[in-house]
């Protein structure tokens, strides 16, 4: 059972400013079903003053989530948007008296529903979405919301990073990756990129044996501990054929899957491989 | 406020009578049942009896019941004796839906070398034993499917398991964690090679399992210690608890078909009145084929720690698949594996009646859980008007 602060508890059980404002000035909306929860945030702005006269949520999410939407509107209410702007999720945590670690994750989704939501009032692309590159696959987080997270929460561990953002809480597959960037992030250099990759080109023979020996060494491992498996069919030009075995078979998150592997047999063999399902 | 508690595929209740039997090895007699004195001897008359009463349980001899500290011990016990006694075989059979007790224990042992194999399971959480058919090879040394999942409650075929599993000469044991007491369980008929069981889901204490080994089965010991349990587990017996579980599975043997079928009439009046008052609810899991105490049910667009916590305001406990209540952020490994929807994998609740659970009970429950998916689903941003989605 999470340990909720009274705060979080009277405020999941009589949420305030909840629904939608008609025809509002600005709507900011983050989150998915998949991932397990998501906001809406709809907004009436003063156009002469810039004021936040009123702000409405809809959330689908677990008690920290409805508490923090519940904050995250008392916060910016009556605030003008550049005001608002500077809420942190630490602001929406305090005000609740603190959250479970593991649920952090909810305060920033409440910021990252309210920046959606400026950008939309200010007509810019909403933040984010457009830009970095994605590092969890599961939950869609990207290397720039993850830099920022971390620096603004000082977080030193993957499982803080997972406690405020859920990326690596899924199958796993980027922890690596989130120790390169919070190496990054503190040390100020990139990790030194390990040298697998044979710099000269392959012959075909040489190439065919290389995927072989990653598909067994690094591929499948990790596949079979979660009940899947993978089989090398062919290997046509730079197309790796693969077929799905055990549970990765009419899996939900097989594309992800088929993505990562790719990416490591790029990472590892060729940059020109494509990973193709049978 | 009297406590409603619908949670007894997690833990149940220490039935007064097993409390009882337990008392006097917490206070007086407290020898040491490997002693040489009768102060000792007394006790391990006890446990003798207790071993009595479990084996009759499932239509066991008593020589065929090791005393555990857990299911969890008595599953990691099973397959690991399984692929000692057969170095040859490096291949192990288990499901996707598995508790971690087995599922967990399978993926430590796929990373040291031994193949494994999960086998799926359909919308409706059954197993298909074509599916053991096909995966199973002259390299399988075991394979453990559960006779019923605690999540779902669904049963699986596990007479037909056993049969597919004799033919390759693999050994078949089964999770009976959440079936024994509940319904008609009988070793002698189903000729599995082992087979777990847990008092604290029967009305004994926490602290106390046991696993059935087929007389004739070799079995290499988990625990390596002392002659106790004739060598098969070492380490002092957990006396007290061992005394309550043999009482435990006495009542339950005694209520196996009464208990049983009030457990199901209210079970099935409470998915009946659910599905009737709650928009988007959907039970997941065979209708036809579950655990009569088990409803897993499904409130789409609402999330389940939420409904868990308002449903607590009124001490009604029940358990969820939601990923917000699993600590890890995954939602359930069993309701995927079903290939239930995200929308409906997040709404999941989990009610589990015993034999001690009310019609008032459930009638409390029917009139507190509506109003409340009512509200969570005005908070839902995925539903628009009253019931429109």
């Amino acid at each position: 059972m999470w340990e909720y602060t009274d705060k979080v508890k009277e405020l999941f059980l009589h949420p305030k400013n909840v629904g939608e404002i008609k025809n509002p000035d600005a709507v900011g909306e983050v989150g998915s079903i998949v991932c397990g929860d998501a906001l809406k945030l709809t907004l009436r702005v003063d156009r002469e003053t810039g004021k936040i006269i009123d702000a409405k949520f809809k959330t689908f999410g677990c008690a920290s989530a409805i508490a923090s939407s519940t904050a995250l509107t008392e916060l910016i209410k009556g605030r003008t948007l550049d005001e608002a702007s500077k809420v942190t999720n630490n602001e929406i945590a305090e005000y609740l008296g603190g959250l479970p670690r593991e649920k952090m994750h909810c305060s920033v989704m409440g910021q990252e529903a309210l920046e959606a939501a400026v950008a939309d009032y200010r007509g810019e692309k909403p933040p984010q979405k457009e830009e970095g590159e994605i590092v969890c696959q599961c939950f869609g987080v990207t290397d720039i919301k993850l830099k920022r997270v971390i620096k603004e929460n000082n977080l030193r561990t993957v499982e803080d990073v997972t406690n405020f953002t859920k990326a690596g809480g899924g199958c796993g597959s980027c922890v690596p990756d989130i120790e390169k960037i919070l190496k990054e992030t503190w040390t100020g250099k990139k990790a030194a990129e390990e040298a697998v990759k044979p710099r000269r080109k392959l012959t075909n023979i040489q190439k065919i044996a290389l995927i072989q020996e990653v598909v067994e060494k690094e591929i499948r491992p990790l596949l079979q501990a979660d009940g899947g498996d993978i089989e090398l069919i062919d290997v046509d030009g730079n197309n790796v054929i693969v077929s799905f075995r055990g549970s990765c078979r009419g899996c939900l998150m097989s594309d992800v899957t088929l993505k990562n592997i790719e990416k490591k047999l790029r990472d590892l063999v060729s940059d020109e491989l494509v990973v193709v399902v049978e | 406020m009297k406590i409603v508690y619908l949670d007894n595929n997690a833990t149940t209740m220490v039935a007064e009578e097993a409390r009882e039997e337990m008392l006097p090895y917490l206070g007086r007699l407290y020898g040491n049942p490997s002693s040489m004195h009768t102060f000792g001897g007394q006790v391990h008359r006890k446990i003798e009896t207790a071993r009595e009463q479990v084996a009759a349980l499932i239509n066991a001899d008593p020589e065929e019941i090791i005393f555990t500290s857990c299911g969890t011990e008595s599953d990691n016990t099973a397959v690991m004796s399984a692929i000692l006694s057969r170095p040859g075989r490096r291949h192990i059979i288990t499901t996707r839906v598995e508790h971690p007790a087995v599922l967990n224990f399978c993926k430590t042992m796929a990373r040291r070398g031994f193949r494994v194999t999960f086998l799926p399971v359909d919308k409706l959480g059954r197993l298909n034993p074509d599916e053991l058919s096909e995966a199973i090879t002259d390299d399988t040394a075991i394979v453990s499917i559960m006779y019923a999942n605690n999540e779902s409650g669904v049963i699986f075929p596990v007479h037909e398991i056993t049969d597919i599993v004799k033919s390759r000469g693999a050994l078949f044991h089964t999770d009976a964690v959440q079936i024994a007491g509940k319904i008609q369980v009988d070793v002698k008929k189903l000729q599995c090679d082992m087979m777990s069981l847990s008092g604290h889901k029967m009305h004994a204490a926490k602290g106390v399992a046991a696993l059935y080994v087929k007389r004739g089965t070799r079995f290499e010991p988990y625990i390596i210690g002392g002659h106790q349990e004739a060598g098969r587990r070492g380490g002092t017996e957990n006396v007290a608890s061992i005394a309550g579980f043999g009482k435990a599975a006495e009542l339950a043997k005694g209520h196996v078909d009464s208990g049983s079928s009030k457990m199901k009439d209210l079970r099935d009046r409470l998915q009946q009145g659910l599905l009737d008052t709650c928009p988007g609810a959907r039970v997941n899991g065979d209708p036809l084929n579950r655990i009569p105490n088990t409803l897993n049910i499904s409130f789409e667009y609402v999330e389940g720690e939420a409904i868990l916590l308002r449903l607590n305001e009124y001490n009604i406990c029940a358990s969820s698949g939601s990923a917000c209540t699993s600590g890890s952020l995954e939602p359930s490994h069993v309701l995927r594996a079903m290939g239930v929807p995200f929308t409906a994998i997040h709404g999941s609740v989990r009610f589990s009646l015993s034999r001690y659970t009310t019609e008032e009970e459930i009638d409390f429950v029917l009139e507190k859980t509506p109003p409340i998916i009512k509200e969570l689903r005005a908070l839902s941003p995925y539903v628009q008007e009253e019931g429109e989605i």
